[in-house]
């Protein structure tokens, strides 16, 4: 009974839902990227490598001197290049999306610490920046801008997937290519600019972590929050509004698991805690997916005249 | 058929190099290795450590390789970000290349790490591990920081209002623990009150995750933390409370937030290890003592910006304790459990 009450004094609690929304944010910009990219056919398993580097170029673009906002478009381009690569490789080149994308992570990862070491390479406690500091909003609404940004996106992307003409070509794409070709879009320019834009928003997401939840660059910081992003987009059905929800519902379990490990740290061992997170989400997965309808053409690489 | 033969083939000339190096090794058997003869000049040192050299616990070895560099003892080269699947090969690396003493951390690869030191026997090794020496070149160190965690556990309680201090570790290793639990033995000394709030992030490397943490702690009273990953002073620095660093001194970036750290100086043991290969004395040692405060292996870091900021009375107990410790007349328990939350 005394578990229950104060798991229930947790949950009202406006610093558990403010702790919620921060550890949401970089989940609901990496699962909107991948949403982006799946919708379009491709599937992109750089995202690790990517989110790795946006933290990396977004820190250092302030670190140099830069605004935090110069920081944040840094990372958005630098997101978009690795996207285009990419891209490049599995959209013209019809190449292995499993196989590139696993690349794209390695390059991402290990061309940010190489850049971080040509440019820091004295060794010492790793250098901060000023990030971006909490709005004066009451409770739990006092989040940096970027988290805003973030869920200002899902609004924009939702719109932009379902009433606008692009976001219309894009899910054709992804759904049924020859027919897209056949209305006279062009399937490859498609494609590649949809895993671009995905990719940028992935660079946002590391870009948060260093900007907005830390100050500073470590070389493994991204610590597997892509993948989530990757189960997240099944967990949500492939639609931006169902990927916030995921997104939230992910934060809460690693919110809770946080607290309720120091509550009751000598029950349970922690790493039961630790796994809460995911074996919930794998449980949410298995109701959900059930019903998931995937983009038809995800995966498959599309060959102008093939048959 | 085929497969068979070929094998056979393949065998051959690797048994032709096999017996080659034998004949090699009694050709040498005569000469004695580097570290048993001496060395003359600058020695070859090298390290290989899995993680970046900013990481606190690497940075320490660094640091001192880096200062013995400096003085011209010897010439050092170092590999960062080895991944421990990667360790072996980049051991023998420099053990092939001609280093004569190699520094690294062997917590994951132990059976491997030693396997190789077996191999080159001419070259001398200083690991970190939680186990015992080989014969013949291979020694251990570790961070038995235990003296100085319980003295700044001594000041976190008798700096806590709320007699509630938050603990974030990264994974509960002896590494960790030992020096946990010291701190908590040490709060508790001044202060029966206290109570601990535990937990680990399983990471070595996730500030935001260890902030959360933090955070989560703070949000339950707890207002001294127990900084040993990244991320837990710059929470404590946003919600204006203390907090106390752990192997390297964080004061200097956190001037209001951390009252005292323990250090930890690879410098003695370093330096030992060098003067042993250089006199051809080096043996496979537990080079471990001389992480312990009177061999100035480790320390509490000066207040700094707390000085007129903790109590004289405290600042007292703490001081007579050091004294104690250093005379040896105080032992600070060695308790490598886990640590458990107390609330």
């Amino acid at each position: 009974m005394d578990i229950v009450a104060s798991l229930l004094d947790i949950l009202v609690s406006a610093a558990f839902w403010t702790a919620v929304l921060r550890i949401a944010t970089p989940y609901v910009l990496g699962t909107l990227g991948e949403l982006i990219c799946e919708r379009a056919g491709v599937l992109n398993l750089g995202i690790e490598g990517i989110m790795t580097l946006g933290a990396m170029a977004g820190w250092m673009t302030v670190y140099q001197g830069g605004g935090l906002w110069a920081g944040v478009l840094a990372a958005a381009a630098c997101g978009a290049l690795l996207g285009l690569l990419h891209a490049a490789l599995t959209v013209p080149l019809g190449l292995s999306q499993h196989v590139t994308g696993i690349g794209v992570t390695l390059l991402g990862t290990s061309l940010s610490y190489f850049v971080y070491r040509l440019v820091l390479p004295q060794a010492s406690t790793p250098p901060t920046i000023v990030p971006f500091q909490p709005l004066p909003l009451p409770g739990a609404l006092a989040q940096t801008p970027l988290t805003y940004v973030a869920l200002a996106m899902v609004a924009a992307i939702a719109y932009v997937l379902y009433r606008t003409p692009v976001g219309l070509a894009v899910r054709m794409v992804g759904e049924n290519p020859a027919a897209a070709e056949a209305q006279g879009l062009n399937v490859t320019a498609l494609r590649i600019g949809a895993v671009m834009a995905g990719s940028a928003l992935m660079a946002l997401a590391g870009a948060f972590l260093t900007l907005s939840a830390f100050n500073a660059f470590f070389f493994n910081m991204v610590n597997g929050r892509g993948w989530i992003c990757i189960a997240l987009v099944v967990f949500a059905s492939w639609r931006p509004g169902k990927a916030l929800v995921g997104a939230l519902l992910f934060a809460v379990f690693d919110a809770l698991q946080l607290r309720l490990q120091q509550m009751t740290g000598g029950v349970l061992p922690y790493q039961v805690f630790l796994m809460m997170p995911y074996l919930l989400s794998i449980l949410a997965l298995v109701l959900v997916a059930r019903r998931a309808s995937y983009p038809r053409a995800l995966m498959i690489p599309y060959r102008k005249g093939e048959r | 058929m085929g497969v068979r033969k070929s094998g056979r083939t393949l065998l051959a000339p690797r048994r032709s190099v096999l017996r080659g190096a034998a004949v090699m090794a009694v050709a040498a058997a005569g000469a004695l290795p580097a570290w048993a003869q001496g060395v003359k000049g600058k020695l070859k040192v090298a390290a290989v450590y899995t993680v970046p050299v900013e990481q606190q616990w690497v940075s320490r070895i660094h640091t001192a390789l880096k200062a013995a560099e400096a003085r011209g003892d010897i010439e050092y080269v170092w590999a960062e970000s080895i991944a421990n699947t990667d360790y072996e090969r980049v051991m023998r690396q420099y053990a092939e290349g001609g280093q004569q003493l190699v520094f690294g951390e062997a917590f994951a690869v132990e059976r491997a790490a030693r396997a190789v030191a077996k191999d080159y026997p001419k070259t001398a090794f200083v690991l970190g591990s939680s186990f015992k020496p080989q014969e013949p070149n291979f020694s251990v160190f570790d961070n038995y920081i235990q003296e100085p965690a319980y003295l700044t556990g001594m000041i976190a309680g008798g700096m806590t209002k709320s007699n509630i201090i938050g603990m974030v570790g990264g994974y509960p290793i002896p590494e960790v623990n030992r020096l946990m639990n010291a701190f908590m033995d040490g709060a508790k000394e001044v202060n029966p009150k206290v109570k601990f709030l535990v937990s680990f992030i399983g990471s070595w490397f996730d500030p935001p995750k260890a902030k959360e943490a933090a955070f989560a702690m703070i949000d339950r009273g707890a207002d001294v933390m127990y900084a040993e990953r990244f991320g837990v002073s710059d929470a404590a620095k946003e919600r204006k409370i203390l907090a106390i660093g752990n192997v390297i001194n964080t004061q200097p970036q956190y001037p209001d937030t951390v009252v005292a750290s323990a250090l930890w100086h690879m410098e003695p043991t370093v330096d030992r290890a060098i003067a042993a290969v250089k006199a051809g004395t080096y043996k496979a040692e537990d080079y471990g003592p001389y992480s312990r405060m009177a061999y100035k292996g480790s320390s509490l870091a000066p207040l700094g910006t707390f000085e007129s900021k903790v109590p004289a009375e405290l600042k007292a107990k703490v001081k007579a304790r050091e004294q104690e410790i250093l005379a040896g007349k105080f032992a600070v328990k060695v308790n490598d459990a886990e640590p458990k939350s107390t609330m």
